[in-house]
């Protein structure tokens, strides 16, 4: 069996899609309402999985005080009440569309040391969810 | 393949020490879930079964039979219940969710004869859940 232990946090956030080199039209016709200029927000809730050996002395994959705090620095430290579009350093170069900001808050998390990061999974309404798993297993 | 689901909830009470840690150590390391006087969780438990639909009756397996494996084996055993004291499998073990689920994954496993247990999750709050799976590397533990 393999096990994977799931914990949850939430940001609330703003971003705004659009790509700077399409007209303004265009934008609209892709992004839609999404590419409002004045930007507009999500409380968005985030799924970290890790996996790894259960350690006999604490019955735990990791601790999730370390979990915590690492998510903490990593990622809500920077994500929570930011403007993704200019606070985050990532999207500068690309949409933060909640695919991307999964890959990115991913890749923020992939050094926990000890723990294996198995994947996230971020929900930006109660309509819609995405997941980003790691390229493979431990 | 199908995968069939069902959840149930049951509330137990549990605490963390390990004997071989000083008592600084198990403050440290387990929190607030060290106090010797144990708190509890609602837990909730979803058991995803997969195969595929007999196609006599339509179903990968019968929702009653495994409702009815599912209040012997974890409802019974553990809705209302000191998972430190009353659950033999976790003696020597701290009981933590992690380690829970690998309980109810050994025990619930080998009484799922229609279609084959799939996945295990468990929940101790609504931000904090563990999922057991079947994987072809070997539980070494």
């Amino acid at each position: 069996m393999k096990l994977s232990l799931w914990r949850r946090y939430s940001f609330p956030a703003s971003h705004r899609l659009f790509r700077a080199e399409w007209s303004g039209e265009e934008n609209e016709r892709i992004f839609g309402k999404c590419a409002n200029p004045y930007s507009h927000g999500h409380n968005y809730a985030l799924e970290v999985a890790v996996t790894g050996p259960v350690d006999p002395a604490t019955g735990m994959i990791a601790n999730l005080a370390d979990l915590d705090s690492f998510v903490q620095q990593k990622v809500l430290d920077a994500f929570d009440h930011a403007y993704m579009n200019e606070q985050i350093p990532e999207f500068r170069e690309c949409v933060p569309t909640t695919e991307n900001v999964c890959r990115v808050i991913f890749q923020r998390l992939a050094g926990f040391p000890h723990a294996h990061i198995e994947g996230v999974r971020i929900e930006e309404t109660g309509k819609n969810s995405f997941e980003y798993a790691a390229p493979s297993n431990p | 393949m199908i995968r069939v689901t069902r959840k149930l909830e049951f509330s137990a009470a549990h605490f963390y020490h390990n004997p071989d840690f000083s008592a600084e150590e198990n403050r440290r390391v387990f929190g607030k879930c060290n106090n010797p006087h144990g708190h509890g969780h609602n837990y909730v438990l979803e058991v995803t079964v997969a195969g595929e639909p007999d196609p006599k009756t339509g179903m990968v397996l019968d929702l009653k039979e495994l409702k009815e494996i599912l209040d012997r084996e974890v409802t019974q055993r553990m809705d209302h219940r000191h998972l430190n004291y009353e659950v033999p499998e976790l003696a020597g073990k701290i009981p933590t969710c992690e380690e829970l689920a690998k309980v109810l994954w050994r025990i619930l496993e080998p009484k799922i004869h229609q279609g084959r247990l799939d996945r295990i999750r468990l929940y101790e709050s609504p931000d904090l859940f563990v999922d057991c799976t079947a994987d072809s590397a070997k539980d070494a533990r």
